[in-house]
């Protein structure tokens, strides 16, 4: 267990009544949890943020993961947001979501749509409680199978299908923004609407084989400001957690510019990742042994590591500040994405590697060093799911669905 | 003119778990799933007392909020029952 480097300090008035500093000191159970329940999964996309592929001999047992609901049910923690890996493919995956929501805990699951069967789509549509995410990075078969491999487009096409014929509601259908992909938001748009499903937009970050494939998918600075044109304009009708604050600073210096949502790094603070051998992270995003609080199995439980870790202190702590602070749009912006930072090299006390101003582009030139993984469950050989661009690559790929930590996360308050 | 929900019978919805925290409450609307901060713990005992009382103003005196206050909380409320965080309690009966 590491502490986390030195990151900006907000400028912070004491005892404010500001939601966001009342986050930066953290809660006592998290808001937006992710529990990636497997890092087993049938696809190999190309930016699995989790390098996902084999099973971990480790998973947590049925019996464990109920034991954590339990806990989760003591906590409070209203919901909880599954993925893996696909986690439909853990053959106890449905005995788990019915233990959850029976236990108040609702569930948000990310799936490529394998298992959603027009049987399963009926049982969902009969389950309060659930919440369906279709991952699906491009409007088209073309785009989409690019990086999730070949016949990824259908089989989501299929499973928004088999919702919408069994009635289920407001499903999501959950799109890491590309360069070749964001060219298409109005189609993406057009795509959800024909299936009564909910758009729902998130960054791409350099976390697990993404950092692989992180040069050549992030959006260009020009399609960073389109997009942020683009929620501007779509803002109410589309979910996109706290994927973008940082393109908060294209806004007014005042800070109205700032996008729906968390303008925030909520790491270790509201937001959490449980993985599937009970190893505690900071963020879905951060899958490395610096930014590892504990494992609920060996520290008495998640509650305690949430609650007792050093690194989660830390993270919730005020920090010694950096380049960032001075900047004028600090105070909307806040230094952007911390796991971002961290996987392109960059001290996570100076700008986001996507910073709208270009200090990111400027540091990305610089003298960096690129952390190597401390873990991977990529599949050892290549498989007829492997998307093209991988076979360029040196490193074999694998797959799994970008998770963002703030799903459908609405932080309005009334009073 | 005082605001008339002040005098109306209200209650925490019963979809609504409330979860104690430093800066006053989170409520989780288990069923429109909507996440709500209370930012005041005077708000909090407002809301977790409505239903013992015969009107809002009771519920609010209760809680020791000043009258100078009771517009301020009346619109507060307001906004809590726009995402059916609290209901007025006909309605709960009718349900
Ligand atoms: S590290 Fe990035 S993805 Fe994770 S909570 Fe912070 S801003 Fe969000
Ligand atoms: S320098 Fe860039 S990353 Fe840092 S606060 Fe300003 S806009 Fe954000």
């Amino acid at each position: 267990m590491t502490l986390a480097p030195a990151r900006p300090a907000p400028a912070r008035a004491a005892r404010s009544t500001r939601l966001v500093d009342q986050f930066e000191l953290g809660l006592d159970a998290p808001i937006c949890l992710t529990w990636e329940l497997t890092y087993a999964c049938n696809l190999e996309c190309a930016h699995c943020l989790s390098s996902s592929g084999r099973r971990d001999p480790r998973e947590l047992t049925t019996e464990q993961c109920k034991a954590v609901i339990d806990e989760l049910q003591r906590m409070q923690v209203f919901y909880v947001n599954v993925g893996g890996g696909e986690p439909t493919i853990r053959p106890d995956f449905w005995e788990l979501l019915e233990y959850a929501v029976a236990h108040d805990v609702g569930v948000k699951f990310s799936t490529n749509g394998v298992r959603l069967t027009p049987e399963r789509a009926a049982f969902l549509a009969a389950t309060d409680y659930v919440d369906v995410q279709i991952s699906l990075d491009g409007a088209t078969a073309e785009v989409n199978d690019y990086v999730r491999g070949p016949g990824s487009y259908d089989t989501a096409i299929q499973a928004l299908a088999n919702l919408q014929e069994a009635g289920f509601r407001d499903a999501k259908i959950s799109v890491v923004c590309t360069r070749q992909n964001l060219g298409q938001l109005d189609d993406f748009k057009a795509l959800a609407d024909r299936y009564g499903a909910t758009l729902r937009l998130t960054r791409l970050r350099p976390s697990g084989r993404g950092a692989d494939v992180w040069d050549e998918l992030h959006p260009l600075p020009e399609q960073q400001r389109e997009l942020y044109d683009w929620l501007v304009a779509h803002g109410d009708e589309v979910l996109t957690g706290d994927s973008f604050f940082h393109l908060s600073a294209y806004g007014p210096e005042d800070g109205s510019g700032a996008l729906p949502g968390l303008n925030l790094c909520g790491a270790g603070r509201v937001v959490c990742l449980i993985d599937p051998v009970g190893d505690v992270y900071a963020c879905p995003f951060a899958i490395h042994d610096e930014f590892l609080a504990g494992n609920l199995l060996a520290d008495g439980g998640f509650g305690r590591v949430w609650r007792e870790s050093e690194l989660f202190a830390d993270l919730r702590s005020p920090q010694t500040g950096g380049a960032c602070s001075k900047c004028a749009f600090f105070d909307s912006c806040r230094g952007g994405c911390m796991a971002a930072k961290f996987f392109t090299g960059l001290p996570l006390d100076g700008p986001d590697p996507e910073c709208v101003q270009g200090y990111g582009e400027q540091a990305l030139a610089g003298e960096r060093v690129v952390p190597a993984s401390s873990q991977d469950h990529s599949k050892a050989g290549p498989t007829r799911n492997q998307p093209v661009m991988l076979q360029l690559l040196t490193r074999p790929p694998v797959s799994a669905c970008a998770e963002s930590p703030l799903a459908g996360f609405d932080p309005q308050a009334p009073s | 003119m005082p605001d008339p929900l002040l005098g109306e019978a209200w209650t925490l919805s019963p979809a609504v778990a409330l979860r104690p925290e430093p800066f006053g409450a989170l409520a989780y609307h288990f069923g429109n799933r909507k996440l709500t901060f209370l930012k005041r713990p005077e708000l909090v005992a407002v809301v977790r007392c409505l239903a013992e009382h015969g009107c809002v103003r009771a519920a609010l005196e209760a809680s020791g909020v000043p009258e100078a206050q009771h517009a301020a909380y009346a619109a507060a409320l307001r906004g809590l029952a726009e995402t059916d965080m609290i209901r007025p309690r006909e309605r709960q009966a009718a349900a």
